[in-house]
């Protein structure tokens, strides 16, 4: 029977080909634009570590005078050196770093090389089995080598091709800003989006890559200066990288893992015990005004997803639900313009199920040529999104076999939607009347 | 005409007729606040900065190695760096003046903060952000100075970047001094810079945008001070300006002369937005690029929304002029002339369009205020919502021109036949 229902359906959409093709293409854009749109929006919403990031915390304190600038209600978004430097070393969570945004240059050997400029972070030994952070060659340092600030570097694949010409670069040396650093870790592909370790400096999304990982303290002592934001709502006293680190500025990411409701608990009373110590120790002048969000309430709250991706994924949808109003009207008028043929076919003994059968089926091939076209249209799309959104954004809008079956089947599910009514309409065609018309 | 056969022959396709207007408003709502977004961002990337941007370029770099820029010695040794490459530069043929900026507008380096009239006020007066240069860089950008005087080189100081000592003097933009001072006296007067350092304005320049385009600065996106400071750290940034129509060969040449004079730098040679030497239109380019392509995305949807609503109105109507050619032709039969028949059609067409405006202005107004509860957004002006209503009539007679004609055309001779 569906094969019949195939045939008259292929038939009817014969007879008018104008109106087939109207209805094909508005399926086909619509779809091809929520897609496209809905592409970006899945490659930036997406959790970029999603196996650990609900054990994974920002510890945020009220480090500024509350009711000033830089400060509402909430506390501020990053650490100052003295209280990252306190929680780093009661190291109350299962795993926990402070890290900062370093951009020195690395000297290649070999003459006539230009000096290059590395981007990275000066972070703790944990920050690596925490982010459970990949690596190709070797891997992070230890406890000690933080403790006494060893000249240790992890760095990424792309710098170890291009300083070292690639392979296992453990051992070697690297020279940072004039000083040997000796390579411990090699890292594998490892890229994440967005940079959700540290957004406040990264903004988020980055085309650039992360190619230099130091140990914090070491990168302190040789006076690597911060690359990321620095926030202050007083003058520092004291000028300088160390007058830096003697202020109330802001500037050091913080990241913990806790393992646990029970664990995330303690961790909070910890925070609130710590605020309330510094406030009686007169540091702070104002009661307690903690954060502790996991890593997807904090991406939330920093505004990770940039708005510009949500407002076109909402428009394109807009667009979408037109172009199915569109179909029930173009399908109403022409399901009804065949209410003679209708009324024969009922008037032999089709029940209404073989009406909305054969219908139904007709308004389910439109959505599958409108889906057939929405997917070469969301392929064009995606490829030239590019062209419209910045480079670190669009690069993350990925055409793959679930966004593909998706829409697929948005398509012929809308059309099959938007069926329903035209459908419902010609079942309740009278024979007698078409009949006696004729 | 009376309107009432109409309305009785529409009362007859009720679905079709809920259809039509339904469209027509989702579609005014979504073209009119699509638009509106349109509007916005035509309007941002248009905003002037205040500078003469042709035959203007940036040179970025980092020395290798560099003193901390903390102690005095080796502030001095980064001044002599920085010094050289700006006589480097000069030497360069093609080359009309080369400034010391630790930013520029657009660039997303800022460095910003609170302005007061008083010491240690508890609440800044404004906000605005502070630009470092020497005596070059009024002339180089070429800002309009309205007030006042320029910097000249005896005022150039130079220091770490870190450091947090203001010079004495101060040229500031036109916005700022107006909102620290609204009666046009700031010429003169002192001010605070983040909370305690006191400085004078000696000069005002008609306009600078911030170098800041983010949320961060909107609202203060024009207030700008200018410190006559060269300030010393691990990198240096200098604003050329070249004869015109040189702007291409100088920045190849720069790139060449820094490296001779000096190997121990990075000067980016990324081939994007990374580069270390960028005209100023690039950096433009790039600062807009967003909202440039936010504009294009907006403008291909509301294309593809009008025309899939126009050929919803063609087709629909081509299905009832089809079902009513009987009827058409009875008219005609009984004196109705072809200019009747048309006018029908419109009638019928601006009726329903009419009722699907009304309904898409409040859907339009309700979108508004939704994307502004949600996203930033501002209220759209009524402008918009009135274009985008006579757009949507317009564009309803025009689709419904062809099925009307067609209709027109009926014979007369159609009442005569049976089917």
């Amino acid at each position: 029977m569906f094969a019949y229902y195939l045939e008259l359906a292929l038939r009817s959409l014969k007879r008018s080909p104008g109106l087939t093709a109207l209805m094909v293409l508005s399926i086909g854009f619509g779809v091809a634009a929520s897609m496209t749109t809905y592409a970006v929006f899945r490659g930036v919403s997406g959790d970029p570590i999603p196996w650990k990031s609900s054990k994974l915390f920002v510890p945020q304190l009220q480090i500024f005078a509350p009711g000033r600038k830089g400060s509402d209600a909430e506390p501020q978004d990053a650490l100052d050196y003295a209280d990252a430097m306190a929680l780093q070393r009661d190291h109350r969570a299962t795993l926990q770093s402070a890290m900062y945004m370093i951009s020195p240059s690395v000297i290649p050997r070999g003459a006539g090389r230009h000096p290059i400029n590395v981007t990275g972070h000066a972070v703790y030994g944990e920050f690596f089995p925490m982010l459970d952070v990949p690596f190709a060659y070797g891997s992070g340092w230890g406890a000690d080598a933080d403790s006494q600030r060893a000249a240790v570097a992890v760095i990424s694949g792309k710098l170890n091709r291009k300083v070292f010409g690639g392979g296992n670069s453990v051992g070697k040396t690297l020279n940072i800003e004039g000083r040997d650093y000796r390579v411990v870790g090699v890292l594998g592909d490892w890229n994440p989006q967005p940079r959700f370790y540290d957004v406040v400096n990264t903004g988020g999304f980055n085309s650039g890559s992360e190619d230099l990982f130091l140990p914090f303290q070491t990168a302190i002592a040789a006076g690597m200066g911060n690359n990321g934001n620095t926030n202050c709502d007083a003058v520092p006293k004291e000028s300088g990288f160390v007058g830096l680190q003697q202020s109330t500025c802001i500037w050091i990411a913080y990241l913990a893992e806790l393992d646990g409701v029970a664990a995330v608990q303690r961790y909070k009373q910890y925070l609130d015990h710590y605020a309330r110590d510094q406030q009686t120790a007169g540091r702070f002048a104002w009661a307690p005004n903690n954060r502790l969000r996991d890593l997807p309430a904090w991406l939330d709250d920093q505004h990770v997803v940039p708005s510009d991706t949500k407002v076109s994924l909402l428009v394109a949808l807009g667009l979408l639900i037109v172009c199915l109003v569109n179909t029930v009207g173009l399908l109403l008028a022409k399901f009804l313009r065949r209410s003679g043929e209708i009324g024969v076919r009922r008037a032999l003994g089709a029940p209404r199920s073989s009406i909305y059968a054969q219908f139904l089926t007709e308004a389910g091939m439109i959505g599958a040529a409108g889906g057939v076209l929405g997917l070469l249209l969301t392929g064009v799309g995606v490829a030239s999104v590019g062209l419209v959104m910045p480079k670190s954004i669009a690069a993350l809008a990925r055409l793959d076999v679930s966004l593909l079956l998706v829409t697929l089947l948005v398509a012929v599910l809308a059309t099959l939607l938007a069926g329903l009514y035209p459908t419902f309409r010609a079942s309740r065609v009278q024979p007698a009347w078409q009949l006696k018309s004729n | 005409m009376t309107l009432h056969p109409i309305l009785v022959a529409l009362r007859r396709h009720k679905a079709g007729v809920v259809l039509i207007a339904l469209q027509i408003a989702l579609t005014l709502a979504i073209v009119c606040n699509a638009v509106f977004i349109i509007g916005q961002r035509v309007e941002r990337i248009g905003r002037p900065t205040g500078l003469h941007e042709k035959d203007l370029f940036m040179v970025e770099q980092t020395w290798v190695g560099a003193p901390s820029g903390d102690d005095p010695a080796s502030i001095e040794k980064l001044d002599a760096l920085q010094r050289a490459d700006l006589a480097t530069l000069r030497r360069l043929p093609g080359v009309v003046s080369v400034a010391a900026a630790n930013t520029l507008p657009l660039t997303n380096n800022s460095w910003g903060g609170g302005v007061s009239l008083k010491p240690n006020q508890q609440n800044a007066t404004t906000r605005s952000v502070f630009y470092f240069g020497d005596e070059q860089l009024l002339p180089t950008l070429g800002l309009k100075l309205i007030a006042g005087r320029a910097f000249n080189a005896g005022d150039i100081v130079h220091q770490g970047f870190r450091d947090t000592r203001t010079p004495p003097i101060v040229i500031v933009s036109k916005p700022l001094a107006d909102s620290l001072f609204p009666h046009g006296d700031a010429l003169g007067k002192t001010v605070y810079f983040d909370g305690s350092r006191a400085t004078t304005i000696i000069g005002i320049v008609a306009r600078l945008q911030s170098s800041s385009t983010s949320s961060w600065s909107s609202g203060f996106d024009y207030n700008s001070a200018i410190e006559p400071v060269r300030l010393d750290a691990y990198f240096s940034r200098y604003v050329v300006r070249t004869r015109p129509g040189r702007e291409q060969a100088v920045m190849a040449a720069a790139r060449d002369a820094l490296y001779a004079a000096n190997p121990m730098r990075v000067i980016s040679d990324d081939p994007g937005d990374d580069n270390g030497i960028r005209s100023f239109a690039q950096i433009r380019d790039q600062a807009y690029r967003a909202d440039k392509g936010m504009a294009i995305l907006m403008g291909v949807i509301c294309l593809i929304l009008l025309g899939v609503t126009a050929a919803g109105i063609v087709g629909l109507t081509s299905f009832w002029v089809g079902q009513r050619h009987r009827q058409i032709g009875v008219r005609r039969a009984l004196g109705a002339r072809k200019i009747d028949i048309l006018h029908y059609f419109q009638i019928e067409n601006g009726l329903i369009a009419g009722a699907g405006v009304l309904l898409g202005v409040l859907l339009a107004l309700g979108l508004n205020q939704w994307l502004m509860s949600h996203y930033e957004m501002t209220r759209m002006p009524l402008p918009y919502l009135l274009t985008g209503v006579l757009a949507m009539l317009a564009l309803g007679q025009a689709a419904v021109f062809v099925p009307a004609r067609r209709a027109s055309n009926v014979p007369p001779v159609v009442a005569t036949r049976s089917v």
